[in-house]
């Protein structure tokens, strides 16, 4: 069988004496919509600033496509103050910065939305085709890649037009409601041509009718650009709605996991989670 | 099909009123310069104008466009006046310039451009060193560094023990100075150009980014120490360009000239012209220059109308009143004279039609 596309094994991230992630092992395969959910401030953000590189992990592994691209053990005072549940150290030290795990095909949006606030929804997701120009400064200087330029230009276009975002183009992107400056990020982190795609808190802030059309547009793209998706959601309706697998953290460390319907049921993410939420 | 014709019709249309914009503008120089004389007050403004254009709009290529907070403009200047007068004194003065030191080290020249470029990537070369530790911290450190480096560059190239080549603390003059206005228009605009179009493609683009949201654009693939550093040192080589057109347009050079005042002084434009807008620091710098060096100046003589004496009028009271306007203006027009905006001909054709389209209903 092939490599999963994420695999993450005893992830932990500390800070300070805080736990955030504690021993988080996860796999996700190809082309899978996998959501990550759990209580505020149970770690999940923190879990995607660790794959994506924002943060390198106390201790553990991630691998991308069979590719160990992120790996870390407990280093200087780290060693004492050291509090995971995982004792065993990594033995390879990888660091990798976000701009390179993007480059290698991971892309994400952010739970509290950044986009570039001067700038169009066009030029947003233009700026998100650099990474792939074969052009220098003296050749997009002097305007010897107009070719690759056009292409950019309607590649951002395309992305534009699949998230429905074509008719505003020209709007500065943070005078957009709030429901469309997600789906710009999504755009955004399309636009740069990603295997994986990391959504943190997609439907933050939408209404039930916005949060379903969501769920439609994530099951689309995902098929569109056959991609594999991981998730972090509360709207609990679209988690158990579009995902086939979810895992459930709490304090940093994993609670349980599986297909939706087992999720739903199990005694210890309600009282942990669902229990608290439904009200 | 049609349409993309069209787009080819309008883009060489556009192209060719610039084309003609800017003949016009260098026919106008010429005809002034012929007109007004080389060394009026007119001309001395205009090119000291269209030199701190040149210095302001790289300083804001990395301020305004890449987010970046740099003080060194003065110390890249200085590289850039420096290295381009001592390669162009000619080698039968240099006994006399360099009387201190034995007629210096350096025995031959080389030719103008050529020397004003060295002179660009010295100062580029300094700033690729600086940038390897200092662009990896938060940004805060590069106006710490960058200051450090522009007074300490000054110390060096005032240094005794460097004297056979920089000529310590004394005149570098005799040195190869431009005879017309045309020449550092030329060099200036040509100069800014390259920015100009560097700033709108893709990399310009990714410098905005990061302006914007460094986290952001770190997670859409780019570069960020990469992208500090290629900002960082293009702006400080057109910095050292127009250290060396300054140094011709002074005809001689000092380095303890080239004070922090001087960054301070560019920094101001910058902000004044509007933090992002090309066109608002060339519009800045020329007024700043004209209003400090020519309009202001009556203010430093002391005037007596009859039998009255103007009050306060005297040397020095300039700056006083320059300092408030100034003072005023950052005050009031947060964003500049043109905000993060472009000078466009369409938008100034737009607003010329709804004027005239105004006056047709009123
Ligand atoms: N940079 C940081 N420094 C210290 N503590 C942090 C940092 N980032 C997150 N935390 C802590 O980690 C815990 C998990 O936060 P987070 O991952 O944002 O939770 P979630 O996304 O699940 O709501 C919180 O207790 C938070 O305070
Ligand atoms: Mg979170």
């Amino acid at each position: 069988m092939a490599d999963p596309v994420l695999d993450l094994r005893h992830v932990t991230m500390q800070f300070g004496g805080v736990v955030a992630v504690d021993n988080l092992s996860m796999h996700i395969d190809n082309q899978e919509i996998v959501a990550l959910i759990g209580p505020n401030g149970a770690g999940k953000t923190t879990a995607f600033n660790c794959i994506t590189g924002v943060y390198t992990p106390t201790n553990g592994q991630v691998y991308y496509e069979g590719n160990l691209i992120v790996s870390n053990q407990p280093q200087g005072k780290m060693r004492q103050m050291y509090a995971g549940t995982h004792k065993e150290y990594s033995k390879e030290i990888v660091v990798n910065t976000p701009d390179r795990i993007t480059k290698m095909g991971l892309a994400r949006t952010f739970q509290n939305i950044r986009l570039f606030k001067t700038q169009t929804v066009f030029e947003n997701v233009l700026i998100a085709t650099h990474l792939h120009k074969t052009s220098n400064l003296f050749t997009a200087t002097l305007r010897l890649n107009h070719k690759e330029e056009t292409q950019m230009r309607a590649h951002a276009l395309s992305m534009l037009e699949a998230v429905g975002l074509l008719d505003v183009k020209d709007e500065l992107a943070t005078s957009l409601p709030y429901g469309m400056q997600r789906r710009l990020e999504i755009a955004r982190a399309l636009a740069t041509k990603p295997r994986l795609l990391l959504l943190d808190e997609p439907a933050a802030g939408m209404n039930p009718q916005e949060t379903e059309a969501l769920g439609k547009f994530i099951v689309d793209i995902q098929k569109r650009f056959e991609l594999t998706i991981f998730l972090i959601e509360h709207h609990m309706d679209l988690v158990m709605d579009i995902s086939d697998r979810i895992y459930v953290i709490d304090f940093g460390r994993q609670i349980a996991t599986g297909v939706p319907e087992e999720i739903q049921g199990n005694p210890d993410v309600i009282t942990a989670y669902l229990g608290v939420y439904e009200e | 099909m049609l349409l993309s014709a069209f787009c080819k019709i309008a883009q060489a249309k556009r192209l060719s009123v610039y084309v003609l914009l800017i003949s016009t503008l260098f026919v106008g120089v010429y005809i002034l310069e012929n007109t007004v004389g080389a060394n009026s007050m007119l001309m001395m403004v205009l090119k000291k104008g269209a030199i701190y254009a040149l210095v302001a709009v790289a300083m804001n290529l990395l301020n305004g466009f890449t987010g970046l907070f740099s003080l060194g403009q003065s110390g890249f200047m200085l590289i850039g006046a420096n290295i381009y007068a001592i390669f162009t004194i000619e080698t039968g003065n240099r006994a006399q310039v360099y009387q201190y030191y034995g007629g210096g080290i350096i025995q031959f020249t080389l030719p103008t451009l050529v020397s004003i470029i060295l002179g660009g990537l010295v100062a580029a070369f300094f700033a690729f060193l600086i940038g390897l530790p200092v662009l990896r911290l938060k940004s805060d450190y590069l106006a710490i560094a960058t200051l450090g480096f522009a007074e300490i560059i000054r110390a060096i190239f005032q240094y005794d023990g460097l004297g056979p080549i920089t000529n310590g603390s004394n005149l570098l003059r005799k040195f190869v100075v431009f005879e017309t206005a045309l020449f550092p228009f030329a060099v200036a605009g040509a100069c800014i150009l390259l920015i100009a179009l560097m700033i709108h493609s893709t990399y310009g683009r990714a410098f905005k980014a990061i302006r914007d949201d460094e986290i952001a654009a770190e997670a859409m693939g780019i570069n960020l120490f990469r992208h500090k550093q290629m900002s960082f040192v293009i702006s400080s080589f057109f910095a050292g360009i127009g250290g060396a057109l300054l140094a011709m347009y002074q005809t001689t050079v000092q380095a303890k000239a080239f004070t922090a005042a001087m960054t301070y002084e560019i920094l101001l434009i910058v902000v004044i012209g509007g933090m992002g807008s090309i066109s608002g620091s060339i519009l800045a710098s020329f007024l700043f220059v004209a209003a400090s060096e020519w309009w202001l100046r009556f203010l430093d003589n002391v005037t007596v109308i009859g039998t009255f004496k103007v009050p306060l009028m005297r040397s020095g009271f300039r700056m006083v009143v320059f300092s408030v306007i100034i003072m005023a203006v950052v005050l009031f027009y947060r964003q500049g004279i043109m905000g993060d905006k472009e000078l466009s001909l369409h938008r100034l054709g737009a607003r010329f039609t709804r004027k005239k389209g105004g006056a047709d209903h009123g």
